[in-house]
């Protein structure tokens, strides 16, 4: 009844533009915008997702798979795999105690502190490389100690790590934090009325509330770690076949101008990039649907 | 197991929630904390289950200080408002939680386990849903839930923050009614948290009624509701009217009538009259008869509420009638009648600043 | 009766482990961030007011703000307009594959950056599938920093502006309707003023990536001193001189741009919250 009403107020004063639905554009407008969003989806998104692999592909399969399985690739996925290995755990548990700090205690400053948490997301990549290298680079402030210990830090793997870390800390608690602030923390003082202590609270109640949020963060961070390259050039050295990741490995092809071989690599990298998109939004719908219920 | 609360003082901030509240809950009573939002119930509820700590004050459970015992050592039943069931579990995990998170040496075998669940579903009327999540069912059956979940762990006492707020008229009678026969059975002490009055008045065996984080009085729904020690509980409970003059020699003089008022002190006063505490004539038989015009009659079931406008300060009055004294005074708007309190009670001064 | 002073009272937290997750947080934040970001401004310090001067003047940096500053401006403003009509769209038609272009949306921040780069490098070279059809150079020159800025650039403002759009009250276009408002009406009027907060939020956000954007430019550049040389390259290359001091003066001065964004942002959000906490 509203809405009839509505419409014929509306048409009284515009008799001309009125279609059916009054909150909606007519469908020759929906057509125009949609395919403008088309259009330049296609043209930054689609065609360069198509190019890699057209390109990967440009002297056949057995290049693709020479590329592929060249020593020096070889050991990039395994250092990139080993820096994933490390990071992604120690990250995930930051990211839920800090959330949990965030989320269900009350204290002074806590924006101050999530705004330090988010820090990395603005910084640009080189700088967290070149912090590193200030920090345990043979002239940084503690160069002088690891060189006295035998240790190498920098162009060597620990720097990738660290370095990897510092980019990517933010992903797993910033998917959290919300997430954990719309539940609040009713569940977690029932269970404590009914004698549970805060490991078992969180363990049997917490987590398995937050545990899509916590992959969802897993899948992105992961995603990160894969693909840093800013921070994790200053502080690799790039050297072959011992300090180099992926990305480091198809900037070194690239400008020795084996683009296949660059493409070889890169395509490896995007069908990783297109799985994660196709987990997130299984993620996504799997939650979506759940809160749905939940109503 | 009886609680006793001592001087219990609490704030948030600069906000003074509770101020040293005093109370003392026999055991096996049914108790309701009653009082505007705001009024310091809820937190006073959580101070007895461990949720939170008051600034000052003792809390005993059996004469056993309990104040700074954690809440997870307390073994209290608390049903939370919203009822914070564990969405992430099934109806029979949720119940068997309390039990399945004690340490070893306390925990019963799985059987004993779900055996005592098995008996609470049964007791909830839930045994073909154990099984299902919390998402799947209506608002009275997670409340129910709720309850079988506190109770499964046999608690010392049963605490209720506004247990029946979520639901709707019909399905809150019921669980109401349900929650008083199962009080009477388990006998556990058992403290709940309402702004509903009538819920109050219904359920519970003594009733505390809050304002301001203080408690205005205490007694049975009967003693609260008939005999109120302050302008706060009348007009907290039920529907009054006031009536704003000043006593002399026993007498409340407002606008041209005068009622009597004995016992209580000279100086500006204002009577309180309940709705139903009315006596209307259709001609005037003592000094205390108001004359009115009927403005507005209004039938609601077997009630008549009737409003009228007193001719001498043009202020309204609320009457309700029963369905019978109304037919058998056959009045109609805009007649004029005379109005009797049948029962007046003067708080002096309190409304004077006003 | 002792009267409490509030505040002196030690609050205690009724769910347990607020130190150990606080000290924990505390901890790994001071180790990551906090003292490896200090040593950005104690390097600063110690190399003198003159120097750090002298440094950050320089024709050649002072080029490559300019460059990274505008560049990263241009981007952030083509996807606000684009993320924009993107969410628009995603959030109130139906056409097929709707699905799959949501999900494409976040492309940008799973693909790893030097993919990226050598991918765009590649279309937007002279001879190549998209640079063929320009009649101006596109890679090589400011105009393909700008490309590979929008690329990676693209979901901040679609990220923050759909949940805002899958919330307005549907009521409030409604009754813009019945008053008489035409839809452009609407929008401009009751849409878009919704939509601000999180334009803007989207837009710093993005601003601040693409400023800081190193991956996906570095191919695509070309990476000519005062022409086409981004900021973090010269970090870059002064670190490759051994120039330390130098590439730290530079960074010094991009991080005070990014908490000044950081702390715009943080100004937004607490006014959004405002507003909303207001109605």
């Amino acid at each position: 009844m509203m809405e009839h009403d509505n419409s014929v107020v509306a048409k009284a004063n515009h008799p001309v533009i009125i279609t059916r639905n009054a909150t909606k554009e007519p469908k020759s407008i929906q057509w125009i915008l949609i395919s403008i969003v088309l259009l330049f989806l296609t043209l930054f998104l689609v065609v360069p997702l198509i190019a890699i692999f057209v390109k990967a592909f440009e002297k056949g399969a057995e290049a693709y798979f020479a590329a592929i399985a060249h020593p020096d690739a070889v050991a990039a996925i395994k250092l990139t795999l080993i820096v994933v290995l490390i990071t992604l755990p120690l990250n995930a548990i930051f990211g839920v105690v800090a959330a949990w700090t965030i989320t269900k205690y009350d204290f002074k400053g806590k924006n101050f502190l999530i705004t330090l948490i988010d820090l990395p997301f603005s910084v640009s990549p080189v700088i967290a490389g070149l912090i590193f290298v200030l920090l345990f680079g043979l002239h940084g402030t503690l160069g002088p100690l690891l060189q006295s210990l035998d240790i190498k830090v920098i162009f060597s793997i620990p720097g990738i790590v660290i370095a990897s870390i510092f980019i990517t800390f933010p992903f797993i608690a910033r998917e959290l934090i919300p997430l954990m602030q719309s539940q609040g923390t009713s569940e977690e003082e029932a269970s404590l009325t009914l004698g549970a202590g805060g490991f078992k609270t969180f363990w049997y109640v917490t987590l398995p509330n937050i545990k899509w949020g916590l992959l969802y963060g897993i899948i992105l961070c992961n995603a990160r770690i894969i693909g840093e390259f800013g921070a994790v050039s200053v502080v690799s050295g790039h050297i072959r076949g011992m300090t180099n990741t992926m990305p480091l490995h198809i900037e070194i092809l690239y400008n020795e101008y084996q683009f296949s071989a660059a493409f070889a690599v890169a395509s490896l990298m995007s069908i990783f990039a297109i799985i994660t998109l196709i987990i997130k939004s299984f993620i996504e719908w799997k939650t979506d649907f759940k809160s749905t219920k939940a109503r | 197991m009886s609680i006793i609360i001592e001087n219990v003082t609490k704030y948030y901030g600069s906000y003074q929630a509770l101020r040293n509240i005093d109370l003392e809950i026999k055991s096996g009573e049914l108790v309701a904390l009653l009082g505007p939002s705001g009024s310091g119930k809820t937190s006073l509820l959580r101070i007895i289950a461990g949720l939170e700590q008051a600034e000052n004050g003792k809390i005993l459970f059996n004469e056993e200080n309990y104040t700074h015992k954690h809440v997870k050592d307390r073994n209290v039943g608390f049903v939370f408002q919203h009822y914070a069931l564990f969405r992430n579990m099934t109806i029979f995990d949720n119940i068997a939680y309390g039990l399945k998170v004690r340490p070893r040496k306390t925990r019963p075998s799985k059987e004993v386990i779900e055996e005592k669940v098995t008996e609470l579903l049964q007791l909830v009327k839930l045994e073909g849903y154990k099984d299902r999540y919390p998402s799947q069912l209506s608002g009275g059956q997670r409340q129910r839930v709720a309850l079988a979940r506190a109770l499964a762990v046999e608690p010392n006492v049963l605490l209720l923050d506004e247990p029946f707020g979520a639901l709707d008229a019909k399905v809150r009678k019921e669980l109401r009614r349900w929650l008083r026969r199962l009080h009477d059975e388990f006998n556990v002490t058992s403290v709940f948290v309402t702004h509903d009055q009538e819920e109050a008045m219904d359920v519970a065996d003594r009733v505390v009624i809050m304002n301001e984080g203080k408690i205005e009085q205490i007694g049975t729904p009967e003693e609260v509701y008939d005999h109120p020690e302050n302008p706060f509980v009348y007009d907290f409970l039920g529907s009054v009217n006031l009536f704003k003059g000043n006593v002399h020699k026993g007498k409340l003089v407002t606008g041209n009538v005068e009622m009597n008022a004995p016992g209580s002190e000279d100086g500006a006063g204002t009577g309180y009259v309940r709705a139903h505490n009315f006596i209307i004539e259709r001609e005037p038989a003592e000094k205390d008869s108001i004359a009115s015009i009927v403005d507005h009659i209004h039938t609601i079931g077997p009630i008549v509420r009737i409003e009228v406008i007193r001719q001498d300060t043009n202020e309204p009055l609320e009457i309700e009638l029963t369905k019978e004294q109304y037919l058998n005074l056959e009045i109609s708007k805009e007649e004029r009648v005379f109005v009797r309190p049948k029962e007046l009670k003067v708080f002096v001064d309190f409304m004077a600043g006003i | 009766m002792n009267i409490v002073t509030e505040g002196k009272q030690t609050k205690k937290r009724t769910i347990p482990g607020f130190g150990l997750t606080m000290g924990f947080t505390l901890l790994y934040l001071t180790i990551i961030v906090m003292i490896p970001l200090s040593m950005v401004f104690l390097n600063t310090f110690s190399m003198g007011f003159q120097d750090f001067w002298a440094t950050i003047t320089e024709p050649r940096v002072l080029a490559s703000y300019k460059l990274s500053f505008l560049t990263a401006l241009t981007a952030s403003f083509v996807n606000a307009v684009f993320g924009v009509l993107i969410a628009w769209v995603l959030t109130r038609y139906e056409f097929p594959g709707k699905r799959i272009i949501d999900g494409l949306v976040d492309l940008p921040f799973a693909l790893p950056t030097a993919v990226a780069g050598i991918t765009l490098t590649t279309l937007y070279s002279p001879n190549g599938w998209i640079g063929q059809f320009f009649s101006f150079k596109v890679a090589f020159t400011p105009a393909g920093i700008i490309i590979a800025l929008i690329f990676i650039g693209l979901p901040f403002v679609v990220r923050m502006v759909q949940p805002v759009l899958e919330n307005i009250e549907k009521g409030m276009e409604e009754a813009s309707a019945s008053l008489g408002a035409n839809r452009m009406q609407t929008f401009i009027k009751i849409i878009f003023p919704e939509l601000i907060p999180a334009i803007l939020t989207g837009f710093a956000l993005s601003f601040a990536r693409a400023l800081g954007e190193y991956g996906s430019v570095v191919f695509i550049a070309g990476n000519m001193p005062f022409k086409t040389e981004i900021s973090p390259l010269i970090i870059m290359t002064k670190l490759e001189q051994y120039d330390y001091e130098g590439a730290t003066a530079v960074a010094a001065v991009m991080l005070i741009i990014t908490f000044i964004i950081l702390f715009t942002i943080n100004i937004l959000q607490w006014w959004t919250g405002k507003r909303y906490s207001g109605k």
